[in-house]
């Protein structure tokens, strides 16, 4: 199956999400992917609030078997979370593990009023009670396959499948 | 690759004994992942869940205050257990073997040792004989190494200077006592710093330090000329056995840091030193507490560093 455009997906996503957000809402994007998804849409939207990243290495449920990210990035949020209105972006849904994981950071921050979910793809296979309000769309891929975003020197978002690390 | 006891059959760290031999990479990824720790402590709740349900034993057979403090701090904001141990004041005063104390530890589920010993070899002794599900961290052994305080010495540099390639970097003061000496050379080379020298009167270098690859200086307005980061190092009293100086007060005199010597350095020099600090014996107040000095964020820094060390080797089954 041929993977949609991801611009056109992050354009249909930014028109879902428009009348939903307002000069309150924060937005923070899960590294790597989600960062560059959430830089995108806090312009597009023209959010004024400060931009939030996170990046769940201290946080994931599968440390003890695969031990700590090679290339962990600080998580940096630059407001006070407690009370305020957030919406976490992600490039790829899946188990729900990651969207777990950044809850439980977010809230070592504080505790903000609301956290809603922005996700370019939705691939099924949850995992955990998780479920994003926004979606660019939902993509039907195999369990041993994974959807990455790429991001060319451009600037330009793309799909790609891949074998899932650890199948053959 | 030369075979590493610190690395496991994958190539991972299994325990810190040492920077000697450690590939950069592996010194990279530290520093990496100890960046990413900092701002943790920045937060409301300065705490991640991933050593959770760990012990963590801190086994201090010489006595120290910063280093067992911080690394007592790291394994709490890990949230690990930590179980702080002197043993000067316990079953070894009894007669108990060191690895005796090891095994008994580890019969009550140890999943990792960070250890001070007076003995150089000791952590390596202990990473010999344990399980292979617990880990050894050095803290300290002898004159032999201080692996975290070498690392967290380079994520300062690294903080202030951002490159090493471009670095005259001097070590300076009681170099041949000095564990964390041999660390920092070790990691400053190991990271590609062009220029380290040692700088110190003949009675307190080691004979056969040019070895490790360093300019050998032992007048200080030489040695600090145009360097960039200036290490000082504690005189280490209690480790001499001897007449190596004729009184604190000619060391200070000769090898002191005063504003006046470092002016030799370049102006934008940062000046360091691993504490505790004798105040007027290696370094001069108005330095220890001047603009130059980074001597309190390399504490802090330590922390950090000493989180990231712990969590990629608890990560390493």
């Amino acid at each position: 199956m041929p993977l949609p455009d991801a611009e056109a997906l992050l354009a249909a996503l930014t028109e879902q999400m428009r009348p939903a957000v307002s000069s309150e809402t924060r937005l923070v994007g899960i590294h790597t992917g989600g960062v560059w998804l959430a830089e995108r849409l806090h312009r597009s939207l023209g959010l004024s609030q400060p931009l939030g990243t996170i990046d769940v290495s201290f946080y994931r449920d599968d440390y003890d078997s695969r031990g700590l990210h090679p290339r962990v990035k600080p998580s940096e949020i630059p407001f006070e979370i407690t009370d305020a209105d957030v919406i976490l972006v992600d490039d790829v849904l899946f188990t729900g593990r990651t969207i777990r994981a950044a809850l439980n950071e977010l809230f070592d921050y504080g505790r903000p009023r609301r956290v809603r979910l922005a996700a370019l793809v939705d691939r099924g296979g949850r995992e955990m009670p998780i479920a994003a309000q926004f979606v660019g769309a939902q993509i039907d891929v195999r369990d041993n396959e994974q959807i990455e975003l790429k991001k060319a020197v451009d600037g330009r978002l793309s799909l790609v499948v891949n074998p899932a690390p650890g199948t053959h | 690759m030369a075979y590493n006891p610190q690395l496991n059959a994958n190539g991972e760290l299994q325990h810190l004994l040492t920077i000697e031999g450690l590939p950069r990479e592996i010194i990279v990824g530290i520093l990496d992942t100890a960046h990413s720790f900092l701002s943790v402590a920045e937060r409301e709740i300065k705490k991640v869940p991933l050593l959770r349900g760990k012990s963590i034993f801190n086994l201090f057979f010489e006595s120290s205050t910063r280093t067992r403090t911080t690394f007592e701090i790291a394994a709490k904001r890990l949230s690990a257990d930590v179980i702080n141990l002197n043993v000067g004041t316990s079953s070894q005063s009894k007669g108990e073997t060191l690895l005796d104390t090891v095994a008994n530890l580890s019969a009550m589920h140890a999943d990792m040792f960070v250890v001070r010993h007076a003995q150089s070899g000791a952590a390596h002794l202990i990473a010999r004989h344990v399980a292979p599900y617990i880990h050894v961290i050095n803290a300290g052994d002898g004159r032999h190494a201080h692996p975290t305080q070498g690392l967290l010495d380079m994520f300062t540099i690294r903080h202030y200077k951002k490159e090493f390639s471009n670095l005259r970097v001097a070590v300076v003061g009681d170099v041949l006592h000095s564990r964390v000496a041999r660390s920092q050379i070790h990691a400053l080379t190991a990271l590609g710093v062009p220029e380290v020298r040692v700088v110190g009167p003949r009675t307190l270098l080691p004979t056969n330090v040019s070895e490790l690859g360093v300019h050998v200086y032992h007048d200080m307005a030489q040695g600090l000329k145009d360097v960039d980061v200036v290490i000082m190092l504690r005189l280490q009293n209690e480790r001499m056995n001897g007449a190596l100086l004729p009184s604190a007060q000619e060391f200070f005199k000769y090898y002191g840091l005063t504003p006046e010597k470092l002016a030799l350095a370049n102006p934008g020099a940062i000046v360091m030193h691993p504490g505790p600090m004798n105040r007027g014996v290696e370094i001069d107040s108005s330095v220890a507490d001047g603009r130059q000095s980074v001597i309190l964020p390399q504490v802090t820094f330590g922390i950090a560093v000493r989180m990231a060390v712990m969590s990629i080797l608890a990560g390493n089954a």
